[in-house]
């Protein structure tokens, strides 16, 4: 499989994630909105709002992400390996040649954003900077842009919005429900109430998972590709091994963008709440580096 | 169904199928096309940061008269290369003569310390690295052309319309280190 053959495949993945969450999304609603006797509005609603969210964070997750990882443009001569190595695996990748930022956080990380190879933006903290040699940043340069021309930056940043309104609009509706507005109608139909409270407890943990299988595979997709990219996979190998035993996190990162990031950037006993520490939104380091040392 | 209409059937189909696989060589040819001016960009590129490299050389070390015509020659060469294959070795004869011209200079310590020639230096190694890079792009689509051209049932309209294998782009991948300009 060549990259063309891949980003159709991984296109045709992002439509069905998209088909698949507007589903999700309208029948929670619709199943909500059938406790109150009116589905088909509900369900209505509930698409308006996943199209919108989706609409919105297709032109503009990017920027929001770069605000509130507080990330700045790097300048050529001052990053030169970094801007330098970006601009050669491009080449490399058939892909143009990204954003390219820096965050000052002492931690080592990176992350890639945007909707497609033309709009997209590479992310390294001054951290990973110090930390790596040429090779080893090239690796993780390279899984990065991976991550940009297979389209997964678009896949991560859509389901990241959606599983975030999903899980906002089940805390909205069973607030509401809490205070009062159902009890009225609880009494008319049981069966509806009991499938509207699986639903709501359901949905959003559902919601989740799908995010982080997604995540999860879509990194060792990017680790694998990435070193077919650099030709090194011993480089990537060698940053995860360094980046791996530093022992602070980054500072700016949140729970909404955790799974961008290159590793993990919470560390133990720094986890942002209990759903980070439960279900991982990357795969252990330790089991990237065997299968990148096998190669 | 009548023999005419399924006569009319296989007929649309084969053509149908002909020209699907006829564009999608020719959606392979433009990319490897693409691929190939990329190289060409990275090479003409090298190619003017030498002139400006030699005269900074010449400046501190002017009996080094062999080096010099190595690398002015190896130059040429790349610039009058036509074909893919002459490309490759003008491209492999300029890396060995840089290669041999950074090794005099070990020798100049005032030229080593000049901050025109180390930025020189500089530029040439990330234009080697982006030399190879293009190379091994343009050498991944040869390869899933050269894959599709060879394989059944496309070989057949292949060489009906005349596409053939491509060449690629000299060394081995291995070597894509080993041009490295050594500091």
């Amino acid at each position: 499989m060549n990259v063309y053959q891949q980003i159709a495949q991984n296109r045709l993945k992002t439509y069905l994630i998209f088909i698949v969450f507007f589903f999700l999304f309208t029948g929670f609603f619709a199943i909500v909105g059938a406790s109150y006797d009116n589905p088909i509005g509900y369900a209505g609603m509930g698409f308006i709002i996943a199209v919108v969210t989706s609409v919105w964070s297709y032109y503009n997750s990017d920027k929001v992400v770069l605000t509130t990882t507080r990330a700045r443009p790097a300048q050529k001569e001052e990053f030169f390996d970094l801007y330098t190595v970006t601009e050669n695996l491009s080449i490399a990748a058939g892909i143009p040649v990204p954003k390219v930022y820096v965050i000052d956080d002492p931690s080592p990380n990176a992350f890639a954003t945007g909707r497609d190879p033309k709009h997209a933006v590479v992310c390294a903290t001054t951290g990973l900077l110090q930390i790596l040699d040429r090779a080893e940043l090239e690796g993780v340069i390279a899984h990065e842009l991976s991550h940009i021309r297979n389209y997964d930056i678009l896949v991560s940043t859509i389901t990241a919005v959606l599983v975030g309104t999903i899980a906002l609009a089940a805390d909205w509706i069973m607030r509401s429900m809490w205070w009062g507005g159902g009890s009225r109608d609880r009494n008319k139909s049981p069966i509806l109430f009991i499938i509207m409270i699986i639903a709501l407890i359901l949905t959003p943990i559902v919601a989740t998972i799908i995010q982080l299988a997604v995540s999860r595979q879509r990194e060792y997709l990017a680790d694998a590709s990435g070193a077919l990219l650099s030709r090194h996979p011993d480089g990537l190998a060698n940053a995860l091994e360094k980046i791996n035993a530093y022992p602070r996190g980054v500072a700016t990162a949140s729970n909404s963008t955790a799974h961008l990031f290159f590793v993990n950037p919470f560390r133990k006993g720094q986890m942002a709440n209990w759903m980070t520490s439960l279900f991982s939104t990357h795969p252990p380091a330790a089991k990237r580096i065997e299968i990148l040392r096998k190669m | 169904m009548n023999p005419t209409v399924i006569t009319i059937g296989i007929a649309l189909a084969i053509g149908l199928f002909l020209a699907g696989t006829y564009n999608s060589l020719i959606v392979l040819k433009t990319r490897i096309e693409e691929a190939l001016s990329g190289i060409d960009v990275q090479l003409k590129r090298r190619a003017d940061l030498i002139p400006n490299l030699l005269e900074t050389v010449k400046g501190y070390a002017k009996h080094e008269k062999q080096v010099f015509t190595d690398v002015t020659k190896a130059r040429t060469a790349m610039m009058n290369a036509h074909t893919v294959g002459e490309k490759a070795e003008a491209e492999n004869m300029l890396s060995g003569a840089l290669k041999s011209l950074f090794a005099v200079a070990e020798a100049y310590p005032e030229l080593k310390a000049n901050t025109s020639f180390q930025d020189l230096q500089r530029q040439l190694e990330d234009t080697e690295d982006k030399v190879a890079y293009s190379r091994q792009f343009y050498n991944s689509n040869v390869l899933s052309f050269n894959a599709k051209v060879q394989m059944f049932p496309t070989n057949l309209i292949a060489s009906m319309f005349g596409f053939k294998s491509f060449e690629f782009f000299g060394a081995n991948e291995e070597d894509k280190k080993s041009v490295k300009v050594a500091f």
